[in-house]
């Protein structure tokens, strides 16, 4: 099937509606974890983010259970949820603790619902999980295109507040921001995108989308709005070259998106390491050089 | 917004204010007020109430008795009249932050949305102009996790004076700079202090660094405030009245002084701030 001749190869994959479908909905879900992935990132929020996905699954599982679309769960559920995280703010000490009980208990609802509907189906369970983004049908890429776009104009009407907070809470607090509604309002919208992610590569691999790519871009970029856009590119290239690849090996889509996105974060960890190096190196020489002891800093 | 102040009525006056949290009040009695660009040192061991006291002026903590007006009016939380740069976080490692990014935060972190393209060249230009008022202009497009602790305090400082405020509250601007960076750090406070009229609180440990610089000493121990210039204050049956303990202020052959006491005797009893 694969030719090397690269224009006919992807003209012969996107001959397939389920090839576009997943195409464009992979695309929105990587914009909206890139956007969302930078302030998850900033905000260290990055197991909260984790727990959604989760909660979110049980919601998934008990949507599935009354006869719903498990999107509709699953929004209700990490909507929610990510309320009550945004509610316990940044500073509560026991905060990752009940937010891991509360995972454990909600893996434990979401196994009860599934077996509940089905007696275990393993094929939901497994597209739950993992996500099934080669199954989208174009309603649900119009569905996923307007929370996509909500979710996008939730985070830029909180956009500069949010940024602010996140970085010094304690003097956005004085200059006026409200940071507690403000944390909840963010984790509420980071439930809605970890909504629609879970489509592409499910409950169990949402850091793919929203954490790795972001935690690239903010090593490689030094301002806000540069760490953003790379945040966006980087998942949409692990999240369409993926794609691409596991068409061709017959893979699991999740798998490859993964790989790429870790990929990427170890071979630019592994640079920055070198650099830092280097320049280390070269600031200690030239301190012996000049006779200084020490580096001094100014 | 902020009515102007006559220009002799003071940026803050407190009467009889008491600070804490219900039931339990950090400090009380506290009667002093602050003249429109005077550099006042807030000083006093830990747990007695400093920062607290600047959470009153700040609006973030009302306060349990007594009156408090700041610039004119009752302290309320965003007033633009007021920068405020708190105790020495660590601001996050690894954030893709620069400098100017923390600055332009004073003008209009607190807006909702995004900049618009049009105001990008204004917003520059007055982040710019702040930078260059407490020397910072050269690093400030550097990531703020790769500067050092008196490269953030001066970028902070920046920051706080990017509104044009009338009243500077400092906590512990000087706490973690060595001794260079710790007098640098003063001589920038008590420039732009003194050129533009701003009025100064200033959280310190030590008065000695600041002595040379302040007008007047706000002590805050054992449950009081006393204020006053800083010999009338910093001054042995001063401060043991104020402690309710035996004080004593030693004085070397520079003219620094050293206030000497048990300390267990001046620890407060409810700690907190």
């Amino acid at each position: 099937m694969f030719s090397w001749n690269l224009f006919s190869d992807l003209n012969q994959m996107l001959s397939y509606q389920f090839m576009v479908n997943a195409f464009e909905v992979g695309g929105i879900v990587a914009v909206v974890a890139g956007v969302v992935g930078y302030f998850v990132i900033l905000r260290r929020t990055a197991f909260a983010a984790h727990a959604l996905s989760h909660i979110g699954f049980a919601g998934a599982a008990g949507g599935v259970l009354l006869s719903w679309t498990p999107i509709l769960g699953l929004i209700i559920t990490c909507v929610t949820a990510g309320g009550v995280i945004g509610a316990l703010g940044q500073r509560v000490r026991e905060r990752d603790t009940v937010i891991g009980i509360v995972l454990a208990f909600a893996l434990g609802l979401g196994v009860l619902f599934l077996y509940l509907y089905s007696g275990g189906d393993a094929g939901l369970v497994i597209s739950i999980l993992f996500g099934q983004i080669v199954g989208v049908t174009s309603d649900q890429v119009v569905q996923t295109l307007a929370i996509g776009v909500g979710t996008l104009l939730l985070i830029a009407v909180m956009y500069r507040p949010l940024l602010f907070a996140s970085v010094d809470e304690d003097v956005a607090e004085a200059r006026g921001v409200p940071v507690r509604a403000l944390s909840i309002a963010f984790m509420m919208t980071v439930g809605l995108a970890v909504a629609v992610a879970v489509q592409v590569v499910g409950v169990l691999l949402i850091f793919a989308l929203v954490v790795t790519p972001a935690a690239i871009a903010e090593r490689l970029c030094r301002s806000p709005g540069h760490a953003l856009f790379a945040g966006i590119a980087i998942a949409l290239a692990s999240t369409w070259i993926g794609l691409t690849v596991a068409y061709y090996t017959g893979d699991p889509v999740s798998f490859w998106i993964v790989s790429l996105s870790t990929g990427t974060y170890a071979i630019v960890r592994v640079i920055s390491w070198f650099v830092t190096r280097r320049s280390s190196l070269r600031a200690g020489r030239l301190a012996a050089d000049s006779g200084l002891g020490s580096v001094t800093e100014g | 917004m902020t009515a102007h102040l006559a220009p002799s009525e003071p940026v803050i006056a407190a009467t009889n204010l008491a600070a804490g949290y219900p039931g339990h009040p950090v400090w009380s009695a506290a009667t002093f007020s602050v003249r429109q660009g005077e550099f006042v040192a807030v000083l006093g061991p830990n747990g007695a109430g400093k920062s607290t006291l600047l959470r009153v002026l700040l609006g973030l903590l009302p306060p349990l008795a007594g009156d408090i007006r700041v610039l004119g009016e009752a302290p309320r939380r965003g007033n633009p009249h007021i920068g405020y740069v708190p105790q020495g976080r660590t601001l996050d490692a690894g954030a893709a932050v620069r400098g100017t990014d923390l600055v332009g935060f004073g003008i209009d972190g607190h807006h909702w949305g995004v900049r618009l393209p049009g105001s990008q060249r204004a917003h520059a230009a007055t982040v710019t102009a702040a930078l260059e008022s407490v020397g910072a202009l050269a690093y400030a497009s550097r990531r703020v996790s790769q500067m050092s602790g008196g490269e953030r305090q001066r970028l902070l400082l920046a920051q706080a004076l990017v509104g044009n405020p009338k009243l500077l509250l400092l906590d512990e601007p000087l706490a973690n700079l060595d001794v260079r960076n710790e007098s640098a750090m003063v001589d920038v406070i008590a420039d732009v202090g003194r050129s533009r009229g701003i009025a100064v609180m200033l959280v310190a440990h030590d008065l000695n660094p600041l002595a040379r610089v302040i007008d007047r000493v706000c002590y805050v121990a054992g449950g009081g405030v006393a204020t006053g210039a800083p010999d009338e204050i910093v001054s042995g049956p001063v401060l043991s009245k104020l402690y309710g303990a035996p004080i004593e202020v030693l004085s070397d052959s520079r003219g620094r002084r050293f206030v000497v006491g048990l300390d267990q005797e001046i620890a407060h009893p409810h700690g907190g701030h």
